[in-house]
C-alpha cells in the first residue's frame, strides 16, 4: 500500500474555491493521482515546498496574491509543472502566466477530460525534458496525419504532403509539443527568430495554409486548434492519447 | 401707526438681508478699529491692551502684525501674546517683514491684532494693500482688530492734505470703515499728543524733528482731531438712525438719495470725486460715478486715459457704483442715468477743457443746469493731485497733439489746400468768376473736414480765407482788399467753412460711435453665436481664447477646474499660465471670484491678469491674459467688453457642464431601466438551466441504484449540456456589461477568418452536431480585421441563433468574400426567417425573435452583442431574409488598410522548396 502511495503522482492543487477543490480532488483520485490542497498563495508555496508535487494546479485568482509573481517564484528553483485555470476574457493573464513559466492552461469550466489531458502532456513533456534525452517517438499520429520529424516529412492518409521549409519548421514545432499550448509569441521566436519583427498574421496565415494541406475540415480543425487570443496547440499524438 | 408699517416689499428686502446677515454671520468675522487722529494717540497700545484682556478671559487672540515704533510700553504689552510669524521678503537688496496673510488664515484664530490698516504691502505679496488682507481675514471668520488714522480715510485724503500739507498716500476705502462692526476712537489732547511726542514715546527721535515741522503742528492736529471726531459722530449717528428705524427700516442709507458725479480724464477729477463722497456720507446718500465715452475721449492720450481709468477705480474704492456709458452729448447721456437712477444731486467739477476757439454750444456745466430740471447739480472747483498735475496739464497736451503728434495730417490738409489753390488759379485762368473761385476753396475745406480732424479743418478755414484774400483779390499779393464786398465774401467764407466743419466732425462722431457699438454688439454676437454651437469645455475655450487673443492683440488662457485643480485647458505646459505662482493666483480668483494679477491691486506680481468666468452658478473658470502692457484692458470700455466675453464664456461653460449632467442623468436612468430589464429576464433564464442541472443531480444521488446506467448517462449528458448553456449565457452577459460600459479594449489584428469561425465551432461542437455547416470564401484566404476574442463571440452567438431559430437537421451556410478593405460574411440558416418589423429590433438588448423553434430560451443578449461588437469595431450588422426563406445576417468590416495576401506573407520563397522534393 505504501509502495503504491509512493508511486502514484502528487498534484498540488492551489484553489481558493472549496467545490473546486473538491470535484478536482474526487475526479484525480479516481483517476489514482495522489491530491495536496491549499487554498492561498502562502499556504500553497508552503506546501510545495513541504512535499514537491509532480505538478501544480493553479487558480490564477486567488485572494492574497498574484498567481503570477507564485509561478515566477518557483520557476526561480523548480521545473515542475503548472497549469493555470482562468476565466475565459482573461487571455492578457493567460499570456502572461504561460511567459511567467505555467506549462499550459485550462479555462474555467472545464470538464475533466480536458482536464486530465493537459496533466498527461504536461508530465510527459517534464520527464522528457528532465530525462535529457530525445527518447521521444520521431513519429507523430493524429488521424489521417503522420509526421515523421527526423526525416522531415509529413504524409495525409499515407499521401506524401508537400510543405514548405517554414511550414514543416511550424508543424515539427508543434508536433514536438503537441497537445500542449504554444503562444504566437513563443511561435514566431523559434521559427523566424528572436529579432523577427513579423506580425502575429504571418503566423496565421501559415496555420490556415497548414490546416489547408492537412485538415479534412479546414474550418472545423482537429489537428491544429486554435487557442483563441493565445495561441495553437497541436492535438496529442495518438500513440498516447 | 398704519403709515409706518412696512410695504411687503420691503419685508421681502429686510427678510433677505436677514437672511444673508445670518448665513454670512457664521462665516464674517468682526472688524474693530482703533481710531485716532494721529500717530502716536495710542492706537496701538490701546489694542493691545484690549488684547490682554481678552486673553485673560481665555479668548484665542493672536498678533498678525503690531507696529512697534521701538516703543517700549508697546513692547510690553506685546509680551505673551502668540505671534504669526511674520514673512520675510527680499525686495531690492532690503529685507520687509510683512504681515503673513496665508499663515494667519492657517492658525484660523478667533481674534487677530492686524496694525496699520491702510499699510501698502511690499510688493509680490497677495494683495497689494493691507486693509484687503484684513478683508480676506474677515471672510475667513475671523474677528480682526486693526488701527487707523484719519488722514488714511480715503474720502478724507484731500482734506487732511489741505489742512496738513502732506499728501498721505496710504488710504482705506470708506467702506471698509463703513462696514466695520466697532469703531472705537482714541483720543488724546494735542497738547499732550505734543508732550508725548518731544518725550520720545511716539517715534524715535531722529524721525521725531522731522515729523514735527512737517505734521505735528498744533493748529493740524485740532483739524485733524475735529475730522476724526466728526467722522465718528457721523457713524455714531448713522448707527443710532439705523438702529432707531430697525424693524421697518428702510436701508443703511436712509435718506434714500443718489448723488452722481461726474468723472473725466481731468487731473482735479479726482478732488471732485472726493468731495462728492464727502457730500454723500454727509447726507447719507448712495454714490454713482459716471464716466461717458466718446469719440473725443477714444483720442485721449494714454496718461489721460490712466487718469481716468485711476479716478474711476478710486470712485470703486470710495464705494461708489461705476458707470461707463457711451454716448456722442455727455449731458443727455448724464441726465438719462441721473433719471433712470432716481438721482437726486449731480456733482460735476468746473470745466477746466481747453476754451474751444469757436464754442456754439453753451458748456457742459450750463446746459445740465439748464437741463436737470428737478436735479440739484452742484459745481465743484476741482484741485488737482499735485502728483498727477506735473506735464500733465491737457493744455499741454493739445499743443503737443497740435504740433507734434500727426505730421501727416497737417501735410496732407496743406496739399489738399495746394490742390484747392491749383484749381482756383485753373478756374481764374478759364476766366470763372470769382464766386467759383471761393467754391473751389471751400471745396478744399470740405474735403479736409472730412478727412482729417477739426483742428485742421478751422485751419483749413482761415487759410482759405486768407489764399483768397492775397491771391485772387485786388490788390494781389497783399491782405488789404479794395472792395469792402469782399469782407462779406471772406465772412460767409469763413462762416460756411467752420459749419461745415463742425457739422462733419458731429457726423464722423456719430458714425464713430455707431461703428465702435456695431464691432463690439457684432464680435460679442458673433462669440456667442459660436460658443452656444460647441459643446465639449475644450473647444469651447479654444473658441473663446481665440477670439479673444484676436481682438485685444494678446494671449489669452482659459483655465478650467478638473477634478477640483484649476488648469489651463489647452497648451497644458507651453503656457505661461501652467507656471505654479501664476497658477496660485489664478486659483485666488477663481475662489473669490474678483479680477486679479498685472494691473489690479492683488498679486499685482504676477505676469497675467486673471478675470474669473462668472456665471449665476459661480465661477466657472478663470481667463488668463498677458499682454506686453495691460493698460488699454482696464480701459473702461475694453473692460467691459473683456467682461462681456468673460461672462459669455461662463454661460456657455455652464451651460455645456448642465447639458453633461443632464446626459448623465438620463444614461443613469437608461442604466436603471436596463438593469432591472436584465435582472428580470436573465433571472429566468439562469434558473432554468440551474433548476436541470440541480434536478439532474440530486436525483441521481437520491436514487442511483435504481436508476440504470442508461438513465444514468442520460441524466449526466443533461446537466453537462445544462451547463454548458448556462456558461455560455454567463459569458454573453458578462461581454453584454463590458460593452456597454466601455470597458472593452478593441484590440484589432488580421486573422483568417476561417480560423475565428474555426473556434467558435470548436466551441459549439456538441451543440451544432447534427448541423452541416457549409463554408464559402471568396478568396479562399479571407482576411479580416477585428479583435479575435470578440469576432468569435459574434459568429458563437450567431451559429447558436441559426441553429435556435431553424429545424434541427437542416444546413447552417456561411459566405464570405472580400473588396478591397471591405469584408462582408453572411449567415444564413433555413428556419422561417424574421419579420420585416422584427429586422430592426432584434439588435436591440432583450428582443427575442417571434417563435423559437427548439427553445422558448435566450435571453436576447445574443444579437445585441453582435451589435456592439460590430459598432464597437465601426462596423456593421443587418438581417434579412433570403428568397428560399431563412434568416440571413450579414457583417460587415471595413479595415483601415488593405489586407495582407498569402504571398506577401509567405516571405521565405527563397527556401519555399517543397520538402518532399528533397527527401534527406
Amino acid at each position: 500500500m505504501t509502495e503504491n502511495l509512493s508511486e502514484r503522482r502528487l498534484i498540488a492543487v492551489i484553489e481558493d474555491e472549496p467545490p473546486i477543490r473538491k470535484f478536482l480532488r474526487a475526479s484525480l483520485g479516481a483517476e489514482g493521482y495522489r491530491v495536496s490542497e491549499a487554498d492561498t498563495v502562502q499556504s500553497g508555496l508552503r506546501m510545495i515546498t513541504q512535499e514537491p508535487p509532480d505538478l501544480i494546479v493553479l487558480d490564477l485568482g486567488l485572494p492574497d496574491g498574484d498567481g503570477k509573481a507564485l509561478i515566477a517564484e518557483i520557476r526561480q528553483w523548480s521545473t515542475v509543472p503548472i497549469i493555470v485555470v482562468s476565466a475565459h476574457d482573461q487571455e492578457r493573464e493567460k499570456i502572461a502566466a504561460l511567459d511567467a513559466g505555467a506549462d499550459d492552461y485550462l479555462t474555467k469550466p472545464f470538464g475533466i477530460g480536458e482536464l486530465l489531458a493537459r496533466l498527461r502532456v504536461a508530465i510527459r513533456h517534464h520527464n522528457k525534458s528532465s530525462s535529457g534525452s530525445e527518447t521521444v517517438s520521431q513519429i507523430y499520429h493524429h488521424g489521417p496525419v503522420r509526421i515523421e520529424l527526423d526525416s522531415r516529412r509529413v504524409f495525409l492518409d499515407n499521401v506524401e504532403v508537400r510543405l514548405t521549409k517554414k511550414e514543416f519548421d511550424l508543424l515539427a514545432l508543434l508536433a514536438r509539443n503537441a497537445g500542449r499550448v504554444m503562444t504566437h509569441r513563443n511561435l514566431l521566436k523559434e521559427i523566424w527568430g528572436p529579432h523577427s519583427t513579423h506580425e502575429n498574421h504571418y503566423l496565421r496565415v501559415f496555420v490556415a495554409n497548414l490546416r489547408k494541406k492537412l485538415e479534412t475540415e479546414p474550418a472545423r480543425p482537429k489537428l491544429i486548434i486554435t487557442e483563441q487570443g493565445v495561441g495553437y496547440r497541436l492535438a496529442e499524438s495518438e500513440d498516447f492519447a | 401707526m398704519q403709515d409706518h408699517r412696512p410695504t411687503p416689499e420691503q419685508m421681502l428686502a429686510r427678510l433677505q438681508t436677514e437672511g444673508d446677515e445670518d448665513s454670512a454671520a457664521s462665516r464674517r468675522g468682526k472688524l474693530k478699529i482703533f481710531f485716532g487722529y494721529a500717530a502716536g494717540v495710542g492706537k496701538t497700545y490701546a489694542m493691545l491692551k484690549e488684547a490682554q484682556r481678552l486673553k485673560s478671559e481665555g479668548r484665542d487672540v493672536v498678533v498678525g502684525y503690531v507696529e512697534p515704533h521701538g516703543r517700549q510700553e508697546t513692547e510690553t504689552l506685546v509680551e505673551g501674546l502668540e505671534h504669526v510669524p511674520l514673512r520675510q521678503i527680499n525686495y531690492r537688496g532690503a529685507v520687509l517683514k510683512e504681515f503673513n496673510l496665508d499663515a494667519a488664515l492657517s492658525r484660523q484664530p478667533e481674534i487677530i491684532l492686524v496694525d496699520e490698516l491702510a499699510h501698502t504691502n511690499a510688493p509680490q505679496s497677495v494683495h497689494s494693500k493691507r486693509w484687503q488682507d484684513v478683508e480676506e481675514l474677515l471672510q475667513a471668520g475671523i474677528d480682526v482688530y486693526s488701527t487707523c488714522n484719519v488722514q488714511h480715510v480715503e474720502s478724507l485724503n484731500d482734506v487732511v492734505a489741505k489742512i496738513s500739507g502732506v499728501i498721505v498716500r496710504e488710504t482705506v476705502p470708506d467702506d471698509v470703515f463703513r462696514r466695520a462692526d466697532e469703531l472705537s476712537i482714541i483720543d488724546i489732547a494735542p497738547e499732550d499728543l505734543l508732550a508725548r511726542l518731544k518725550e520720545g514715546k511716539v517715534y524715535v527721535p531722529a524721525q521725531a524733528e522731522r515729523a514735527l515741522e512737517r505734521f505735528f503742528r498744533k493748529e493740524n492736529l485740532f483739524a485733524l482731531r475735529e475730522l476724526a471726531l466728526r467722522r465718528v459722530t457721523e457713524r455714531v449717528h448713522a448707527d443710532v438712525e439705523t438702529a432707531r428705524h430697525g424693524r421697518g427700516g428702510n436701508d443703511v442709507w436712509p435718506t434714500g438719495e443718489t448723488l452722481l458725479v461726474c468723472v473725466g480724464p481731468s487731473p482735479s477729477s479726482a478732488s471732485v470725486v472726493r468731495s462728492a463722497k464727502r457730500l454723500a456720507n454727509a447726507i447719507q446718500a448712495e454714490l454713482v460715478a459716471v464716466h461717458i465715452e466718446n469719440a473725443s475721449t477714444q483720442q485721449l492720450s494714454p496718461e489721460a486715459r490712466n487718469r481716468l481709468v485711476n479716478h474711476l477705480r478710486l470712485a470703486e474704492r470710495l464705494g461708489a457704483e461705476t458707470v461707463t456709458l457711451a454716448g456722442d452729448d455727455l449731458v443727455t447721456e448724464t441726465l438719462a442715468l441721473a433719471r433712470r437712477k432716481n438721482v437726486t444731486k449731480i456733482v460735476i467739477g468746473k470745466s477746466e477743457s481747453p476754451r474751444r476757439w469757436f464754442r456754439k454750444r453753451a458748456s457742459i456745466t450750463d446746459r445740465l443746469i439748464q437741463d436737470s430740471g428737478e436735479i440739484d447739480i452742484y459745481v465743484i472747483r476741482g484741485k488737482a493731485d499735485s502728483d498727477s498735475v506735473e506735464g500733465n496739464d491737457p493744455r499741454t497736451q493739445a499743443a503737443s497733439a497740435f504740433v507734434g503728434s500727426r505730421p501727416l495730417e497737417w501735410l496732407g490738409t496743406i496739399a489738399i489746400l495746394g490742390l484747392a489753390i491749383s484749381l482756383a488759379w485753373l478756374l481764374d485762368w478759364l476766366g470763372a468768376s470769382q464766386a467759383n473761385i471761393v467754391m473751389a476753396f471751400l471745396l478744399g475745406v470740405v474735403c479736409v473736414a472730412l478727412k482729417y480732424r477739426r483742428v485742421h479743418a478751422v485751419f483749413a478755414s482761415m487759410s482759405a480765407v486768407l489764399l483768397f484774400d492775397i491771391f485772387f483779390t485786388t490788390p494781389y499779393y497783399t491782405v488789404v482788399v479794395d472792395d469792402a464786398q469782399y469782407l462779406v465774401t471772406f465772412v460767409v467764407m469763413i462762416s460756411v467753412g467752420l459749419i461745415v466743419t463742425a457739422l462733419t466732425s458731429r457726423l464722423r462722431e456719430t458714425l464713430w460711435q455707431t461703428q465702435r457699438n456695431t464691432r463690439q454688439t457684432e464680435a460679442l454676437y458673433q462669440l456667442g453665436r459660436k460658443l452656444s454651437g460647441i459643446n465639449g469645455q475644450q473647444f469651447l475655450a479654444a473658441e473663446a481664447e481665440r477670439a479673444i487673443s484676436e481682438l485685444f492683440q494678446v494671449q489669452a488662457i482659459i483655465l478650467l477646474p478638473e477634478d477640483g485643480v484649476l488648469r489651463p485647458v489647452l497648451h497644458r505646459d507651453a503656457s505661461f499660465a501652467a507656471n505654479p505662482s501664476e497658477l496660485a493666483v489664478a486659483r485666488w480668483a477663481f475662489k473669490h471670484e474678483t479680477i486679479a494679477g498685472r494691473g489690479t491691486d492683488t498679486l499685482t506680481a504676477s505676469q497675467a491678469t486673471y478675470l474669473p468666468l462668472l456665471s449665476p452658478a459661480g465661477s466657472m473658470g478663470v481667463l488668463a491674459i498677458q499682454a506686453e502692457d495691460v493698460g488699454p484692458l482696464f480701459i473702461p470700455e475694453s473692460r467691459r467688453v473683456l467682461e462681456a466675453y468673460a461672462s459669455q464664456l461662463a454661460l456657455a461653460l455652464e451651460r455645456d457642464r448642465l447639458a453633461i449632467e443632464g446626459q448623465e442623468a438620463m444614461s443613469a436612468v437608461e442604466r436603471e431601466q436596463i438593469r432591472n430589464t436584465l435582472l428580470a429576464s436573465v433571472s429566468h433564464d439562469l434558473r432554468t438551466p440551474l433548476a436541470v442541472i440541480s434536478g439532474a443531480s440530486s436525483s441521481m444521488l437520491h436514487a442511483n441504484t435504481r436508476l440504470d446506467a442508461a438513465t444514468q448517462r442520460d441524466l449526466l449528458e443533461t446537466i453537462h449540456e445544462e451547463s454548458e448553456r448556462l456558461s455560455r449565457l454567463v459569458e454573453n452577459l458578462l461581454r453584454l456589461t463590458q460593452l456597454s460600459y466601455g470597458s472593452v479594449e478593441v484590440k484589432k489584428d488580421w486573422f483568417p477568418v476561417e480560423e475565428l469561425l474555426g473556434s467558435a465551432l470548436g466551441r459549439l461542437e456538441h451543440f451544432l452536431a447534427t448541423r452541416d455547416v457549409q463554408i464559402e470564401f471568396d478568396p479562399s484566404m479571407l482576411m479580416t480585421h477585428c479583435d479575435s476574442v470578440l469576432m468569435e463571440q459574434v459568429f458563437i452567438n450567431l451559429l447558436e441563433n441559426a441553429c435556435r431559430y431553424s429545424p434541427s437537421g437542416t444546413a447552417i451556410e456561411i459566405r464570405g468574400r472580400q473588396k478591397g478593405k471591405r469584408t462582408i460574411l453572411e449567415i444564413a440558416d433555413h428556419g422561417s426567417g424574421i419579420s420585416e418589423e422584427d429586422q430592426e429590433r432584434v439588435f436591440e438588448k432583450f428582443q427575442r425573435g417571434e417563435q423559437s423553434i427548439t427553445d422558448s430560451r435566450g435571453v436576447g443578449l445574443g444579437l445585441a452583442i453582435c451589435k456592439a461588437v460590430m459598432d464597437a469595431h465601426g462596423g456593421k450588422i443587418s438581417v434579412s431574409n433570403a428568397e428560399s426563406g431563412g434568416a440571413v445576417f450579414r457583417l460587415e468590416l471595413v479595415a483601415d488598410a488593405m489586407p495582407p495576401t498569402a504571398d506577401e506573407t509567405s516571405d521565405d520563397t527563397t527556401d519555399n522548396k517543397p520538402i518532399g522534393d528533397t527527401p534527406s
